[in-house]
């Protein structure tokens, strides 16, 4: 589904910082994959690499096996399949809830209005806030946000879901509901790569937790084992740390 | 947004009476120093004399086109016919409106260019003319420049050397030469190079108007274009990666997306353009487009009457701008979001 291999990124700001010192991760479909790694380890980076938010600048990330590094990949088309959820949200402000999330699909999709429309209820009572519908995103609070923002995501039927700290910047009584939105969602069967710091939610529903440090995947395990007995020390300096 | 009034000390209701008084008290000051001021200078003041230069009721006369009998004199409609048979037996008929007043019989003999009958006519006076050749001019230069502007600010934030150089040469140049010198430029230099082409080709030339509409189009559109970029850039990029993470084209999410918030971002910066675009089309009087800076100095030249005329003049920017600025505040409001 997701194959990166060998991937490098560098930022100029100005000095030269080697974001990602050779990163590679396979993703199998229906698969979980959560990053964690501690603040500027490179997980947001190598995240928005897979949809070419960031252009990678060497090795290989192939998403289905396109190709996604060659200049000539449709990365419109790959984007489409590929949903994504972020840390802040980014809502469209000046549309409603529900055209939010029809937006992308009459103009990306070329569905009609009323299919889309159709499409974007049933979501929004997947995501447990069809009554808002209505209204424009700055009247909900965060987690309602981030419920509508996975749905206009999920418009789009992606075929993978990346997620980029999603609950971060929620209320902690509002990183409940927007997690076991995630957790139906991979109940479900949809493949995710998370970057998260919610280890409870790594634990219940990763199939495989990877972890970060300075651009290198240090260690790759089931939960069980990954944090029942890290192997690495950086890894259990960095457990010790958050739990 | 109004004021965040919770960093001072709270404001008694005394404190916005007094400064309200104040103010009608400076305002009436204001008149007052006018008042004086133009009976030192024994200023006759005529306001009677105004009205006539925005709206002309004046005796027009119908006067025979051929030589020979009128034979009929009858009512059509709400029209009056006078019919004169000339020599030959043809018969040429002269229409004049039902209220205006017939001054032949029938069977008098009229000779080419008599008065077979006189009507009052009412048309617009040279200031309402004028009036609405700024307000045509304005529309049509805020429309050129809203275009210039959204097309050039895109350019100016291309990755594309050429389009970005382009309009960064665009608007550094027509904003550091004077607008009159440009509007010379167009009408004496493009002008001239262009209708002699038209006429080379056998057409007919561009009036002066389209000139200047040109002009102050290209001038706007160069401030629109940077109020347009600042906007775009004001919108955080995240909306656009939300945006492109939905597969939308650059182009589709700049058009769904980034410019309907920006557009709401840069209203007050463009009203505050257009408001002073319609001040500055005072200057085409220069090339012999008769707007209402132009009228009016036309009409003191003759009536000798520059206190009351000058004023008007003033007051007549002020309504059109005014309105502008209340419409766009309308615009605002409804687009709060």
């Amino acid at each position: 589904m997701i194959n990166a291999t060998n991937v490098h990124k560098f930022f100029y700001t100005p000095d030269k910082l080697h974001a990602l010192r050779g990163v590679s991760l396979s993703v199998a479909p229906a698969e979980v994959v959560v990053i964690i790694g501690p603040s500027g380890s490179g997980k947001s980076t190598f995240l928005r690499c897979l949809n070419r938010l960031e252009y990678a600048d060497d090795g290989a990330i192939r998403i289905e096996g396109r190709d996604i590094l060659d200049p000539d990949c449709e990365i419109n088309e790959v984007r489409a399949e590929v949903g994504m959820v972020f840390q802040s949200f980014n809502l469209f402000p000046h549309l409603t809830v529900l055209e939010n999330l029809t937006l992308a699909q009459t103009t990306v999709r070329k569905r009609g209005k009323a299919e889309a429309e159709k499409k974007g209820m049933e979501l929004l009572r997947k995501v447990g806030i069809a009554e808002k519908h209505n209204v424009y995103p700055d009247q909900l609070s965060g987690g309602q946000q981030q419920r509508v923002a996975i749905a206009r995501a999920l418009a789009m039927d992606p075929k993978a879901m990346l997620f980029d700290e999603p609950t971060s910047a929620l209320d902690p009584e509002m990183v409940g509901e927007v997690l076991d939105v995630m957790k139906n969602l991979a109940r479900e069967g949809m493949t995710m790569v998370v970057v998260t710091h919610e280890m409870g939610f790594a634990r219940e529903v990763a199939d495989r937790v990877v972890f970060m440090d300075q651009g290198s995947i240090l260690e790759v395990g089931s939960p069980d084992k990954f944090f029942t007995a890290p192997e690495h020390e950086r890894t259990k300096l960095f457990l010790s740390q958050i739990l | 947004m109004t004021q965040y009034r919770g960093l001072d000390k709270p404001k008694g209701r005394s404190f916005f009476l007094f400064w309200k008084a104040m103010f009608v008290a400076a305002m009436l000051a204001l008149v007052a120093f006018f008042w004086v001021a133009s009976s030192s200078v024994e200023y006759i003041w005529r306001w009677n004399r105004v009205p006539q230069y925005f709206w002309v009721n004046e005796a027009a006369d119908v006067r025979a086109e051929a030589e020979g009998d009128v034979t009929i004199i009858d009512r059509q409609g709400n029209e009056q016919r006078v019919v004169v048979r000339d020599a030959s037996g043809e018969e040429h008929t002269h229409l004049l409106p039902g209220e205006g007043k017939v001054l032949v019989s029938s069977g008098d003999f009229a000779y080419r260019g008599d008065v077979l009958g006189r009507y009052q006519m009412n048309r617009p006076g040279i200031l309402l003319e004028g009036l609405w050749v700024t307000l045509e001019v304005s529309v049509l230069a805020i429309i050129g420049g809203i275009v210039i502007g959204v097309v050039t600010g895109l350019c100016r934030i291309s990755i594309n050397p050429m389009l970005r150089w382009g309009a960064i040469a665009y608007i550094e140049i027509i904003r550091g030469s004077p607008l009159l010198v440009q509007i010379f430029l167009w009408y004496f230099v493009v002008g001239t190079l262009i209708n002699a082409l038209l006429e080379h080709v056998g057409l007919g030339g561009i009036s002066p108007l389209w000139y200047g509409v040109m002009a102050l189009a290209l001038f706007t559109g160069a401030y629109v274009a940077e109020i347009v970029r600042a906007g775009i850039q004001s919108v955080h990029r995240g909306q656009m990666e939300a945006a492109r993470s939905l597969g939308m084209s650059y182009a589709q999410a700049m058009r769904k997306v980034i410019l309907p918030q920006a557009f709401r971002r840069i209203m007050p910066p463009l009203a505050g353009q257009f408001i002073s675009l319609i001040k500055d089309s005072s200057l085409l009087g220069v090339i012999a487009i008769r707007e209402l800076t132009k009228a009016t100095r036309e009409v003191v030249t003759t009536s000798l009457q520059p206190f009351e005329l000058w004023i008007v003049c003033a007051v007549l920017y002020l309504v059109l701008t005014f309105t502008l600025s209340l419409f766009v505040q309308y615009l605002e409001r409804r687009a709060i979001r």
